[in-house]
């Protein structure tokens, strides 16, 4: 789960992390109150839960109230990356001496935390690794010891910060860690960490990112979740215990685990097509998990055509076939349907549809299901 | 041979007396795996699969009682880390984690303590170990293997399934199949597996399947350029995910613009992995590189 701004700033401001004075605002007339409230010059950001905010107008600076009620309007009006602007951020400006980056991440690789910071701050640390990975100084945390000061004063000697912010960098490193691993975080940058004129450390910006598979330890979080960051049908199919991703293509794909999901989403795109969805309906057949999740496939007004790849693993073949039956009586499609069924007990599975009644167009290979899926998509008869 | 487990594997079944445990030790039993012990605290005392196996309050007094030199868990997330230390700490060399959704933090505490124990750990989030012929630990569907020389690693469930199901139909068998998991941390990686099978004789061909997100499959990229001397095969799924969408596995996600299926195809091929496009193009690609 991702956090906004404003919520991963008030989580890093209660570990010790300086962070400037703001208020979140909805309208324009609250920004400006807020703005009057704080002093000016202030800066509105807009909290959504995508980068390149700066680039598509969302970050600007208001010196007076009629800016700041100009600038509020503006970006409460945009839509940045297809997510609407719902809140804005208005925090007090800072003078800026210099931009710095903190942030801490999971190194699948080496299984620890590692914390990264550079004197490149404000440019996003992918575009620092492309351009000056010189600059990106790493320390690895081992997890029984944590972070340690000397592991924070490394990190601050390597980016060139003087005796003078030595303290309030440990401080905030130490901050973020803490922050990370009592919310089981997965993600946490702040960026930019700024140095302000008066000498002090600010951070300017914050980003968190939550370990979903943790969020059971976290239940008052569930309240922070913002409902853009999913669509309705993704947040359905959440409640539901399906993995669903809406995608922009026209054949919508009901299959039974992650990976084989993918695959089936590449080779319905490598022949041609365009897959409207990820969707994994997991382990087991339960017939109202099935229906559930062809309802949110035909939800989707752009699916002209469903394909199910099932694996019958330990899952059978004919327990799904009755599954799909069960949800094909309740949501009577009439789109048209492939379906490929492989693996424990196909044959009885395919027994089953060819005895529902419905017309559904089998295929015996994933390549064979995928174009058929493809022709149908493009409204030629399939077989 | 094989790598892993294989006849002398002798299996302890960690949440034996849940829905899903029970039903797995069922199946592994029935597949010939030699299942010597479950686990159940408060439970034990008790037989479960129709009096089969003995179930003991604790993972020490079962190996003591039985010599399980491999543990398989099926106990809910959050028990799950526990359930691994205390396996470990009872000696058993191989645990094999089928659990999914344990925390990330999580297992990069009990990964650190692993390190220390000198443990291997299979998954989480993983389909297990199938030894065509000779044992099956974890929940992979036994039926569609077959012995033979082609090695197999993957980061998935039934698109393994898939890919030996496909390996078997064209008469390729198998001598291990190994899922690592789709978590962000697994116990073994890539490379883990690319070294056992490189060392073990009766592996000839090794068939790889990867997905999107981590760097792993670049990892075992380099490894297979630097010190592989047997063909690899591979198959990468999530060509077509979006940026920032978990795609079902937790470690299935594309961040920062890295972990696209794009890098890592580009990465094995450059290490003279041939890359299927679909994965039914695999066995032709093992057969035309035997």
């Amino acid at each position: 789960m991702k956090l906004h701004e404003y919520q991963s700033k008030q989580l890093f401001a209660s570990y010790g992390v300086p962070i400037p004075q703001g208020q979140l605002a909805s309208t324009p007339d609250e920004a400006c109150r807020a703005a009057g409230e704080l002093g000016y010059p202030v800066v509105i950001k807009a909290q959504v839960l995508v980068g390149g905010r700066g680039k598509a107008g969302g970050i600007r600076l208001a010196q007076t109230p009629a800016e700041a009620a100009e600038a509020a309007e503006a970006i409460l009006s945009l839509r940045i990356k297809d997510l609407p602007v719902r809140k804005v951020l208005v925090d007090q400006a800072a003078r800026i001496r210099s931009e710095l980056y903190l942030g801490l991440v999971v190194d699948r690789a080496n299984r620890q935390l590692v914390m990264m910071a550079s004197s490149e701050g404000g440019v996003e640390i992918e575009e620092i690794a492309r351009i000056k990975p010189q600059a990106i100084h790493k320390v690895s945390l081992n997890p029984f010891l944590g972070l340690r000061d000397y592991h924070a004063l490394t990190l601050a000697k390597a980016i060139g910060l003087g005796a003078e912010h030595m303290r309030a960098f440990s401080q905030i490193a130490r901050g973020l860690y803490e922050a990370f691993t009592h919310w089981d975080a997965s993600l946490a940058e702040i960026n930019p960490l700024a140095v302000t004129e008066s000498g002090e450390l600010l951070a300017l910006d914050g980003k968190m990112v939550l370990d979903d598979n943790a969020l059971f330890r976290h239940p008052e979080l569930e309240s922070w979740r913002d409902v853009d960051e999913e669509t309705p049908a993704e947040r359905e199919a959440r409640l539901a215990g399906l993995s669903y991703v809406q995608l922009d293509g026209d054949i919508g794909c009901m299959v039974n685990g992650a990976g084989l999901a993918m695959a089936t989403m590449d080779v319905i795109k490598h022949f041609g097509g365009a897959p409207a969805n990820f969707l994994d309906i997991g382990g087991g057949a339960r017939a109202e998990r099935v229906a559930t999740a062809l309802r949110l496939l035909l939800a989707d007004a752009h699916v002209r055509v469903v394909l199910f790849n099932i694996f019958g693993g330990i899952t059978r073949c004919d327990e799904v076939a009755r599954g799909i039956v069960a949800a094909l009586e309740e949501v009577q499609p009439t789109v048209p349907m492939v379906a490929r069924l492989v693996g424990t007990n196909e044959q009885e599975g395919r027994e089953i549809l060819l005895a529902s009644g419905y017309h559904l167009i089998t295929a015996a290979t994933l390549e064979e299901a995928a174009r058929k899926a493809v022709a149908a998509a493009r409204g030629e008869a399939g077989g | 041979m094989a790598i892993l487990v294989d006849k002398t594997t002798r299996l302890l079944v960690q949440g034996i007396t849940g829905r899903e445990g029970e039903f797995h030790a069922r199946q592994m039993l029935e597949y010939g795996t030699q299942v010597v012990a479950g686990v159940t605290p408060g439970k034990g005392g008790q037989w479960a699969c129709d009096g089969r196996v003995p179930v003991f309050d604790t993972v020490l007094e079962a190996v003591q009682q039985t010599e399980a030199n491999t543990s398989v868990i099926y106990v809910p997330a959050r028990f799950a880390p526990d359930a691994i230390l205390e396996a470990a700490d009872a000696g058993i060399p191989l645990i094999v984690c089928v659990t999914e959704g344990i925390p990330t933090l999580d297992m990069i505490r009990v990964c650190a303590y692993l390190a220390q124990t000198g443990t291997r750990l299979i998954g989480p989030n993983c389909p297990g170990l199938l030894t065509p012929g000779e044992a099956k630990v974890g929940i992979m569907p036994g039926h569609i293997a077959t012995p033979g020389p082609v090695g197999v690693v993957s980061r998935s469930g039934t698109l393994t399934y898939e890919i030996v199901y496909a390996l078997t139909a064209c008469g390729i068998g198998q001598t291990t199949c190994v899922g690592i998991g789709g978590d962000p941390i697994v116990g073994t990686n890539f490379v883990d597996v690319l070294e056992l099978f490189e060392h073990d004789p009766c592996t000839e061909h090794v068939v790889l399947i990867g997905e999107i997100g981590g760097n792993d499959e670049e990892l075992a990229a380099r490894f297979i350029a630097t010190q592989m001397t047997k063909p690899v095969t591979a198959f990468i799924a999530g060509r077509t995910a979006p940026p920032g969408k978990r795609m079902g596995h937790a470690g299935a996600i594309i961040e920062g613009g890295s972990g696209t299926a794009a890098e890592k195809i580009a990465a094995l091929e450059a290490a003279g992995v041939q890359v299927a496009a679909h994965p039914e193009q695999i066995p032709q690609l093992v057969t035309r590189a035997s």
